[in-house]
């Protein structure tokens, strides 16, 4: 019997300390703006691919310039510059709008929040978009930048930046991290 | 790891058709060099000429491209016009990650196409296309054709030639993604004799990340090395052209044909002069944080009044050299805008600089006139050096094709070999001694970057050949194996052996990464087989009178030293040949 209670006890203990540590996140969390991804220095982009590559490989967990959220494509020959194809972070989005199952769903802040296994590969999305966001791979699987950031320390140039996002209020950086199982 | 062999994509142009070979060897031959030695055994023909249609035109990537940084070249072999023996010529731009996304670690171009003709491959697609259109077109209109013409800007890589490779010119480059060149020995000729005016390699597949966990971890701390401040104050800051005052001071940059290696007025063609008038911005090869290339640009008055056009022009060490003090041309933009005439006819810079360097005290002491050279050439003359590229390139008399096939030949013909600065090929902008003199006429290339001879010179004062013919054959064999990653040099300082281990386990070629030693080693004598078997005979290699004249801050070259150099160099350069390739 008295083990039984200690076990108990114990058990209450625990459950008390996860609360504690969420509701203690929570409070962090409060607060801090969301934050999206933006290029506003591409004039000083070199066209390295260090972006796409970091995001193909951190993101993705693939070996691309192609399937990542951000990729790098020239305007009419090297001698005019670089241009990057990433998610403005609308809000709404057109993108999450049409996506029939909620494979993409709006994003707090502006951007979508990505469900990989509800994608049917119907490819409405990347039509939707106006600037070209969403990769669409041989086989329609979507890809497209979902603000986490991690591309910006690669850039030697520092074209990247993340700032906080107009409308946003909790970080979904961190929600990101649970709910976006990009493959 | 994509793959544990070698996925081959071998192109007839005869009958305008693809077959995908796949080959074993990835844990001997590796890549890159290696890689490209093999496929020569099995397509080239050490016995028919250069440009015999069966001859291949091969291309390959290594083991690491796209997975770490600078891992950003593609070696391109083939069968030179210049000596009419197998060797390698290297460059960036996108080319080695568009055939790693094309899915290929290598392409070999056989046969003859019976109109000029471009090659689009992707790797869902392959297409031998007739572009009849293009022939005689410069760089600069076939680059903006091809573009129009085959969509995915920006990955993928345009591999073309100018007026000078249609005209099988020696020193014909091919030109990579605009700013880059697979520049030496005549690679762009090789393509010409082909009927083949491009190459366009659309990268349009992706893979795994590999699923060790080290790997993104390595990625990173190999990046953060190779974007050190040393790194990027090396070859970002200034760029090699920092190079161009440094020599100028120790006496080691070869001016006016090598007559001198220093003259006060380097001020105007130095790297500091470059980035504070003319520099542009700076561009990189894909997946190259560095960003090594800078970029100036020609401002050209067309018309009165005021009528102005402009273009960029990328420039190194090697360009400003070989346009500006080894032709006496001593202001900046002078230099750019003879690169930019030599970059039009799709030339290499430096045999083309060389070669009119040549042409030009040949001129001063009347062994040609201005019929052969149709206008007067005069050190210093940059209107009259672009004049005289144009004829070089499109080879307009007997004369510009004679001096297209090597100055040597034309110094043959018209006298002056004595002055012709070739060192296997026309010399690169190191003036530094014997130990560069010897690496760069035996080397496997006759390229500066062989070994670091040039180095070398400037960091001792060795005078034991037996040391410095070990240097140069331990330094070749760590370049090789680099090369055959595909790595750029840039990065040798920080891909040591161990490093370049880690990074091959981390993506899977785990037997690979513990022989390199072995397999560099096999590489490198694999190499200089098939360079031998071609007919390279290293005990003909003949050093210019000029070159033993030159006076550096070591004083007068000692010709004991160095021709002892370049006989143990030679006999080591036949005993590794003749070695047996270890399993
Ligand atoms: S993917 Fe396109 S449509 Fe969707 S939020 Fe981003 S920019 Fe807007
Ligand atoms: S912010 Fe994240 S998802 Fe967006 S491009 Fe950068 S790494 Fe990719
Ligand atoms: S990392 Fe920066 S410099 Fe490199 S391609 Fe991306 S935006 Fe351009």
């Amino acid at each position: 019997m008295t083990y039984y209670i200690l076990v108990h006890l114990l058990y209450l203990v625990q459950q008390a300390r996860v609360c504690y540590i969420i509701k203690l996140n929570y409070e962090l969390l409060k607060g801090i703006p969301v934050e999206i991804l933006t290029a506003p220095r591409m004039e000083r982009c070199i066209g390295c691919h260090s972006c796409s590559l970091a995001c193909a490989r951190l993101v993705h967990k693939r070996l691309s310039w192609d399937e990542a959220g951000i990729r790098i494509h020239t305007s009419g020959g090297l001698s005019t510059g670089f241009e990057a194809k990433t998610c403005l972070a609308c809000n709404p989005a057109p993108c999450a709008a049409v996506c029939p199952t909620g494979a993409f769903s709006q994003r707090k802040g502006g951007g979508v929040v990505v469900r990989k296994r509800l994608c049917i590969r119907c490819g409405e999305c990347a039509k939707a978009c106006p600037v070209d966001a969403v990769y669409l791979d041989p086989s329609q699987e979507p890809f497209v930048c979902i603000h986490c950031g991690r591309c910006v320390s690669f850039c030697p140039h520092d074209c990247l930046e993340m700032v906080a996002s107009p409308g946003g209020q909790v970080n979904e950086g961190v929600e990101k991290e649970v709910k976006n199982d990009t493959g | 790891m994509i793959r544990d062999n070698f996925k081959v994509l071998v192109i007839d142009l005869s009958t305008r058709k693809g077959d995908v070979v796949k080959m074993e060897g990835r844990n001997t031959e590796a890549g890159g060099s290696g890689l490209a030695a093999k496929l020569f055994q099995k397509y080239g023909h050490t016995d028919k000429p250069w440009d015999d249609p069966l001859q291949p035109l091969i291309f390959t990537i290594g083991p690491l491209t796209g997975y770490f940084p600078l891992m950003s070249k593609t070696v391109y072999a083939f069968k030179s016009p210049y000596h009419n023996q197998y060797t390698e010529s290297h460059a960036g731009g996108r080319s080695a990650l568009s055939l790693r996304f094309a899915d290929y670690d290598g392409i070999v171009i056989t046969g003859k196409a019976s109109s000029p003709s471009c090659i689009y491959v992707g790797s869902r697609h392959l297409e031998v296309k007739d572009v009849h259109y293009l022939w005689g077109t410069d760089i600069q209109t076939s680059g903006k054709v091809l573009r129009k013409m085959f969509k995915g800007a920006g990955h993928r890589s345009i591999l073309r030639i100018g007026p000078a490779g249609e005209n099988r010119s020696a020193m014909a480059c091919v030109n990579v993604d605009t700013y880059r060149h697979f520049g030496r020995l005549g690679g762009g000729g090789a393509m010409g004799a082909k009927n083949l005016k491009a190459v366009v390699i659309q990268g349009d597949v992706s893979f795994a990340s590999p699923p060790d966990k080290r790997y993104p971890k390595l990625f990173q701390e190999v990046y953060k090395l190779l974007t050190s401040t040393e790194m990027m104050s090396k070859y970002h800051n200034l760029g090699t052209a920092g190079n161009v005052a440094v020599l100028n001071d120790l006496k080691a940059l070869p001016w006016r044909n090598l007559k001198q290696t220093s003259d006060a007025e380097v001020t105007g063609i130095t790297g500091e002069k470059f980035a504070e008038d003319a520099l542009l911005r700076n561009v990189a090869c894909s997946g190259c944080p560095v960003g090594c290339i800078h970029i100036g640009f020609v401002r050209e008055k067309f018309m009165e009044e005021n009528h102005y056009l402009y273009r960029q022009v990328s420039y190194d060490h090697e360009p400003i050299f070989a346009t500006g003090s080894m032709l006496g041309v001593t202001s900046n933009f002078d230099v750019l805008g003879i690169i930019d005439a030599v970059e039009k006819m799709g030339l290499d810079v430096m045999s083309a600089g060389g070669a009119l360097a040549w042409a030009t005290e040949a001129f001063e002491k009347g062994m040609i006139t201005e019929s052969d050279t149709l206008i007067p050439l005069a050190f210093g003359d940059s209107e009259a050096y672009k004049v005289a590229v144009r004829h070089l390139g499109m080879g307009t008399n007997e004369f510009y094709r004679a001096l297209g096939l090597g100055t040597l030949q034309a110094a043959k013909r018209y006298g002056g070999e004595d002055f012709a600065c070739v060192l296997g090929q026309e010399m690169a902008g190191y003036a530094t001694g014997e130990v560069f003199f010897t690496s760069q006429s035996l080397g496997f290339r006759h390229s500066h970057l062989d070994a670091a001879g040039y180095s070398y010179d400037q960091r001792k004062n060795e005078r034991d050949t037996g040391k410095v013919v070990e240097f140069l054959i331990r330094d070749e064999q760590e370049r090789v194996f680099l090369t055959s990653m595909v790595a750029c040099l840039f990065a040798r300082g920080v891909y040591t052996k161990e490093l370049l281990a880690e990074c091959l386990r981390s993506v899977g070629y785990v037997e690979l990464a513990g022989n390199i030693e072995s397999v560099s080693n096999n590489i490198q004598k694999l190499r200089w087989q098939v360079r031998l078997k071609t007919g390279f005979d290293p005990s003909k290699v003949r050093i210019p009178k000029r070159f033993y004249e030159v006076k550096n801050w070591h004083g007068p070259i000692d010709k004991d030293f160095f021709d002892e150099l370049r006989r143990r160099y030679q006999e080591a350069i036949l005993r590794l040949a003749q070695e047996d390739i270890i399993p």
